[in-house]
């Protein structure tokens, strides 16, 4: 079986997500480096599955798809809702509050 | 796998007694929903606030019959032990839905006064708060992560509701990010987990690691690890803390309470049951890092709260400060650390949701310099009072709950040998005291001209802060009933 | 080569046998074909009407909402597949668990529906 070769995607996907996360200054693709990071778990929870001989890994999987979407749209609405009132999406800009 | 199609189906036992609670929230957040989408005239905020209110009594009435059950017949577990049903969840689910009941109040004052969509506030709410009692309650790691989720998402988007405040939203959008981020890394954990063990079920977890010696734990080192990272971010542990003090701030103050009280509590609710319960076998691996991380957390919260001026960020660096003290608690490792856990989390709700009441009632919530707070004891003094009984409590002085959750916790570090976190946490409380006697000072200083600039306070507020009082007093002269509620609660996992 | 990757040895072939055809009939009728542009020719076929503005337009922000609405009740649909393919084994339990989620589902966006949400303002 392949498992290395799976986590080890799923390790580089997640790591580059973190990057983003981390990295990027646009908010939208801060949103998309979530998502990357979700769907690098996803990888590992099918590959873990099929290893173990289990499809609970698969259903685990749906799970987190299904929360990710629901985690997005909310992530995009507060994003346009920042958007609306300063016409930026950049993260760097968002230093109202400091201690 | 193809024998599987087969054979008839036959659905999991589910005790839906055991359910009620948290079904009783969702379906009244349909029930707003519902009358608010047909009759938005009708749905005005006393509705919806009695709604809620109604929903949190019938639900701790119901928690309160399953608490007699479980100290009568023991626990068990349901859905295919998926859910616990132990002294561990259902103290929770008490801890919850009196927080849930409190932040109702709170926000009945709040909602008309900051022109905030009331049904939708309290739908949220009581969505956040199911979820926040499925995550405590779970017994899988992945209905774990839906509770986490369904408790989050309800967060974000209550407090970027605040329509017209420009710190709401730029609160939410680093909830969010932070939020989401460190979920990742939980999920990560979930997964490195399930690959280690082959099962999300904590029971099979435990079973699994208490059999089998591993040729090599790296895949469960970095299990815990990640577990570990995600969780604090979520209890605002040093040094995954930073966004705490900014979200505090620019949160609506009934929404702080609410996540200062509620997703602190779950967050250590679920690194218990992870930890403490599942991972039991390998204690010594985790153990040390807990210390650290208590121990960085303490220094971090109690110093930073000094330099700031605001009291919401003052307030927060106090909330990170007492994840420090239940760190503490988490990292002996033993049914009376756990019990002090547990005894600090219940008083801790208590507290933090009295005195972000005040805070909340303090003029209207863009800012809140400490100046603000200047001349409230004579301008209001009873309440100025109460405040201060509620500070002096997170300080931790005698009499009050504080003094004994942070007696307990030291005592459980002592009697784990762990002298220099204990003797660690007794120097951060007196640094810790400082900021807190700040605070008291500013209200009890002469100042004329502060005096007409405090509003006047809704009866809600009145009365949650009373309620908050009357049990952190109660709750210091007489501890003894809670501290046998917190040692029946201890994690245990049954297979169901 | 292990069962996987002989598996995906069949997906290989025959992506590299779509663009071969694909390739070699393009090719064939760029050979065969006459060849006399116009300026009128060369315009892009926008069904007869006359193209205007550029080729990055920016979409409306109502669409948004739509988009969000579209998604969420999409992967709502990824618990309603391994549901149907299973029909007959859940029998009554799994019909009275899905209407419950379909009904909670509904109620969104009845709710979305009720609030002017879907309103094309």
């Amino acid at each position: 079986m392949l498992l290395n070769q799976f986590l080890i995607l799923g390790a580089v996907l997640f790591a580059t997500g973190v990057y983003g996360v981390l990295a990027r200054r646009n908010g939208v693709m801060v949103l998309m480096s979530i998502e990357l990071m979700l769907n690098a778990v996803n990888i590992n929870l099918v590959a873990f599955g099929m290893q173990h001989g289990v499809v609970s890994g698969q259903v685990f999987a749906l799970f987190v798809i299904a929360v990710a979407a629901a985690e997005v749209g909310v992530g995009l609405a507060i994003v346009l809702l920042l958007y609306r009132n300063r016409t930026s999406i950049d993260v760097e800009d968002f230093d109202l509050m400091r201690g | 796998m193809a024998t599987q199609s087969v054979l008839a189906f036959v659905g999991p036992s589910v005790n839906w007694w055991a359910l009620l609670p948290q079904m009783i929230l969702l379906g009244a957040a349909l029930l707003i929903m519902l009358v608010s989408a047909l009759a938005p005239k009708q749905t005005s905020t006393p509705f919806v606030t009695v709604t809620t209110m109604c929903a949190a009594i019938t639900s701790y009435i119901v928690a309160t019959g399953l608490w007699n059950d479980v100290q009568r017949d023991g626990p068990s577990s349901s859905i295919a032990s998926a859910f616990g049903i132990d002294g561990f969840s259902i103290f929770f689910t008490m801890l919850i839905l009196v927080a849930l009941a409190a932040t109702a109040l709170l926000s009945h004052g709040y909602l008309d006064k900051e022109g905030i969509d009331a049904p939708e506030f309290h739908a949220l709410l009581l969505c956040s708060a199911a979820g926040a009692i499925v995550m405590a309650s779970a017994n899988d790691l992945v209905v774990m992560f839906i509770g986490l989720e369904a408790l989050s998402i309800g967060l974000y988007v209550m407090i970027a509701m605040h329509d017209r405040r420009q710190e709401a939203r730029e609160s939410a959008i680093k909830y969010f990010v932070l939020g989401a981020f460190s979920s990742a890394f939980l999920l990560y954990g979930i997964a490195l987990t399930y690959g280690a063990t082959g099962s999300t079920n904590l029971i099979h977890i435990r079973d699994y690691l208490g059999a089998v010696v591993f040729r090599d734990q790296h895949l469960l080192m970095a299990a815990m690890a990640l577990l570990l990272v995600g969780l604090s971010f979520k209890v605002a542990a040093a040094p995954f803390h930073f966004w705490a003090p900014d979200v505090y701030q620019g949160a609506p103050s009934p929404v702080t309470g609410w996540m200062a009280s509620v997703a602190k509590a779950a967050g250590f609710a679920a690194l218990l049951r992870i930890f403490f319960a599942a991972f039991a076998s390998h204690r010594i691996d985790w153990t040390p890092i807990v210390s650290v991380l208590a121990a960085v957390t303490l220094v971090v919260g109690a110093v930073m709260a000094i330099l700031q001026n605001d009291v919401k960020r003052m307030l927060a660096f106090s909330s990170v400060s007492h994840a420090g003290y239940v760190l503490i608690a988490v990292q002996a490792a033993t049914d009376q650390g756990t019990a002090a856990a547990l005894f600090y989390l219940f008083t801790y709700t208590f507290m933090v949701l009295g005195t972000f009441a005040v805070v909340g009632a303090m003029g209207r919530d863009d800012d809140h310099p400490l100046a603000n707070y200047a001349g409230l004891g004579r301008s209001r003094p009873v309440l100025a009072i109460g405040f201060t009984i509620l500070l002096l409590a997170q300080a931790g002085i005698p009499t009050t709950s504080g003094f004994v959750a942070k007696f307990q916790v030291i005592a459980a570090a002592v009697n784990n040998k762990n002298y220099v976190l204990a003797g660690l946490a007794m120097i951060t409380a007196v640094v810790g005291a400082f900021m807190y006697l700040r605070i008291v000072m500013a209200m009890y200083v002469d100042n004329e001209e502060q005096k007409s600039s405090v509003p006047s306070w809704h009866w809600s507020t009145k009365v949650v802060v009373i309620a908050m009082v009357g049990f952190t007093l109660l709750a210091g002269l007489v501890p003894q009933f809670l501290i046998e509620f917190a040692e029946d609660a201890v994690p245990i996992l049954i297979r169901g | 080569m292990s069962e996987l990757l002989r598996s995906y040895l069949t997906v290989g072939i025959f992506g590299v046998a779509a663009i071969a055809m694909a390739g070699a009939m393009l090719t064939i009728a760029r050979i065969l074909r006459p060849q006399r542009p116009t300026p009128q020719k060369l315009i892009a076929y926008e069904s007869g009407v006359d193209p205007v503005g550029g080729d990055w337009a920016q979409s409306q922000i109502r669409y948004y909402v739509f988009a969000v609405l579209f998604v969420l009740f999409d992967v709502e649909a990824v618990f309603i597949f391994p549901w149907a393919t299973r029909l007959e084994v859940y029998g009554t339990f799994g019909l009275v668990e899905m209407a419950i989620f379909i009904f909670i589902l509904v109620l969104g966006l009845f709710y979305a529906w009720r609030k002017g949400v879907l309103r094309w303002v």
